[in-house]
């Protein structure tokens, strides 16, 4: 048993790191304020790679690993969780999917334009009235010939109309429940295909979320994804490998505050010594410590498994259960150490306080994260 | 179109703190890095190849963990890696060094043979122009700006201390780069996964030409006299004031030190 990162890996973090510190961390406060997409970061990260890390060099990926990817996702939401979920929901929501249960076609014609970054991807399963009974789709697809006929709608997308790709669900045979949901793969500029409100959120506002609107959509048969009846299994993994990123995203969060907390205690002085020098100080920071490790451990195992082609559905519930948890208590006390100071925009706590609320909801909510992990105990 | 890329490993010295009672450096934990005026060349060698489709070839002389900037080196755009490395190099000085540098220098083939300006670690600016010297190339020191005619001209732009100078050179020849005339692009993502499969060529003594009188400690005449930390300067004075006034504070000292 090795905890080390190989050489390889090391590498990996040393210039996702540097690229996190110079690229993204100095525009994280003003995408935040600006609630603007960071196009510009996309184009930087796509360049080297960062777009397509999992994906086979065959389709124009760079050949890495999931645990790779977990670091990458990890490493940039320390400086910008915004930029860390674009990435996230675009690998792990959009391009795993067409990887893991598309055919050969679909992925030479998607694959390499979206490892490449020349694509954004995205994903479509909640509706208004499925969310977490994402069962409950109302959106239809209807045969019709050589196409299938899609009407509905889908909320709180990420990436929305900078995404180029979409993986949506749709219900083919309501009679069926479950097993009548269908995944397509829908393409932007597709006829019936627009978008609706764009939501204004409390944290991640750099991220474009918007509805997106189906009306008498036509695609051609040949973009239904794995097979009719399937959507339900293509979307339970699909999140099984989002939670890593969710997960990798909260730890980040969490580091970020942790970096920005150990700083600023060893600065600031009040009754004549820094804040570090408190014990009282030093007790928490030991607890909040010891959390992001465990965090980490767990978020690194699930990434591992999966790049073991094991089980890791439960190693991701928790991986994203704990570190979205610890996210929140992390970013909470860190304002707390920072004071009046941190309550306000001049400090980037309060902005990773808002954040991290988003790792307890999306990708599952925390409370699905323990019907996951019991139902993998109790089985 | 050939480059060679001479890079040297260095501990990070902005990462290093100074034993306050003994005025030594603590190495300890300290990250090791490829030297700034070094990734600086290897940028230009990767614009070149970028432009012209050259082939870049690196070299590296140092002990058995300088394998890792060469590794760098490959998921950066290298073509090939050179591990210079025996024991009989061990204790080299700046001039034992070049010789050895030289020595595996006259088994390749360039157009243009980059080095950076000098290593953080020691700050000589000698181990460039020695080595041109060694080979007999012309050499230009300081470069800020390259420009390649796509044939075998080179326009190069040098800095001086009170301005810079624009020189043709034919090659081959040996350049010596300032860190801050090219920005080091980031390594990609598929260059990390491959750096580690990819082979590292480890020449020793044997693989090179040169007398081996002129290597390691005993090849070096340098003698370090006493090493010492500079004085810290006085901590100045810290003003939180607005734009406006703190314009009229510079220029009110400025004239007081007689500068305007």
């Amino acid at each position: 048993m090795d905890f080390s990162l190989t050489k390889q890996q090391q590498l990996f973090l040393q210039m996702i790191r540097e690229f996190a510190e110079k690229e993204v961390k100095p525009l994280a406060a003003e995408i935040d304020e600006q609630e603007r997409f960071p196009m510009e970061t996309v184009e930087k990260m796509a360049k080297i790679g960062i777009m397509g890390i999992p994906v086979p060099t065959q389709y124009g990926g760079a050949g890495g690993s999931n645990l790779m990817y977990s670091i990458a996702v990890e490493e940039l939401s320390a400086a910008c969780a915004t930029t860390g979920v674009v990435v996230s929901a675009h690998t792990s929501l959009c391009v795993a999917p067409i990887l893991e249960h598309g055919t050969e076609e679909q992925k030479q014609k998607y694959l390499p334009k979206l490892a490449t970054g020349e694509w954004i991807g995205a994903f479509g399963l909640t509706e208004p009235n499925a969310g977490t009974d994402a069962s409950a789709q109302q959106t239809t697809a209807v045969l019709d010939g050589d196409n299938y006929i899609i009407n509905g709608s889908k909320i709180f997308i990420t990436n929305a109309e900078y995404a180029h790709v979409y993986i949506v669900f749709a219900m083919t045979d309501k009679s069926q429940g479950v097993k009548g949901i269908t995944a397509f793969i829908i393409e932007k500029g597709t006829p019936g295909f627009t978008f609706g409100k764009k939501e204004k959120k409390l944290g991640i506002r750099g991220s474009a979320t918007s509805e997106l609107i189906f009306e008498n959509c036509v695609i051609p048969k040949e973009n239904l994804l794995g097979k009719v009846g399937g959507g339900f299994g293509i979307a339970m993994k699909t999140l099984d490998g989002g939670r890593v990123g969710i997960a990798a995203q909260a730890l980040g969060i969490a580091q970020g505050a942790m970096n920005e907390t150990v700083k600023y205690i060893k600065e600031r002085k009040q009754f004549g010594k820094p804040l570090s020098a408190f014990q009282n100080t030093q007790f928490q920071l030991a607890d909040l410590q010891t959390r992001v490790v465990a965090a980490r451990l767990l978020v690194r195992q699930a990434a591992y498994k999966k790049d073991q082609g094991v089980n890791y559905s439960a190693d991701a519930a928790m991986a994203k259960l704990y570190a979205a948890e610890t996210a929140m208590e992390v970013t909470n006390k860190a304002i707390q150490f920072h004071g009046g100071y941190g309550y306000t925009r001049e400090y980037p706590v309060e902005r990773m306080l808002r954040d991290a609320k988003i790792t307890e909801i999306y990708e599952g909510t925390s409370e699905v994260q323990r019907m996951v992990i019991s139902a993998a105990l109790l089985k | 179109m050939k480059i060679v890329v001479c890079i040297k490993q260095v501990p990070d010295t902005t990462e290093i703190k100074i034993n306050p009672t003994t005025g030594t450096l603590i190495r300890d934990g300290v990250p090791s890095i490829i030297n700034p005026d070094d990734k600086a060349g290897l940028e230009l060698a990767l614009t070149l190849k970028d432009q012209f489709n050259a082939h870049i070839t690196v070299i590296t002389m140092g002990p058995a963990q300088a394998d890792a900037v060469l590794r760098e080196a490959f998921a950066m755009g290298v073509d090939r890696a050179i591990h210079l490395t025996d024991r009989k190099f061990a204790g080299a000085d700046t001039l034992a060094t070049s010789h050895a540098l030289a020595g595996a220098l006259r088994k390749l083939e360039f157009d243009l043979l980059v080095t950076g300006r000098q290593a953080i670690d020691g700050d000589t600016a000698q181990v460039g122009p020695q080595i041109a010297e060694h080979l007999d190339l012309p050499q230009v020191s300081y470069l800020e700006h390259l420009e390649y005619d796509g044939n075998k001209t080179f326009t190069i732009k040098r800095a001086t201390e009170d301005g810079y100078e624009m020189l043709e050179v034919d090659g081959p020849c040996v350049v010596t780069v300032l860190s801050g005339a090219y920005k080091p692009r980031y390594m990609n993502v598929r260059g990390i996964v491959e750096a580690y499969s990819r082979e590292v060529e480890m020449w020793g003594f044997e693989q090179i030409e040169v007398d081996e009188k002129r290597l390691g400690l005993k090849g070096s005449p340098t003698r370090v006299h006493k090493a010492f930390s500079r004085g810290v300067k006085a901590a100045g004075e810290l003003y939180e004031v607005d734009t406006n006034e703190a314009v009229g504070i510079i220029m009110s000292k400025l004239k007081e030190k007689f500068i305007i």
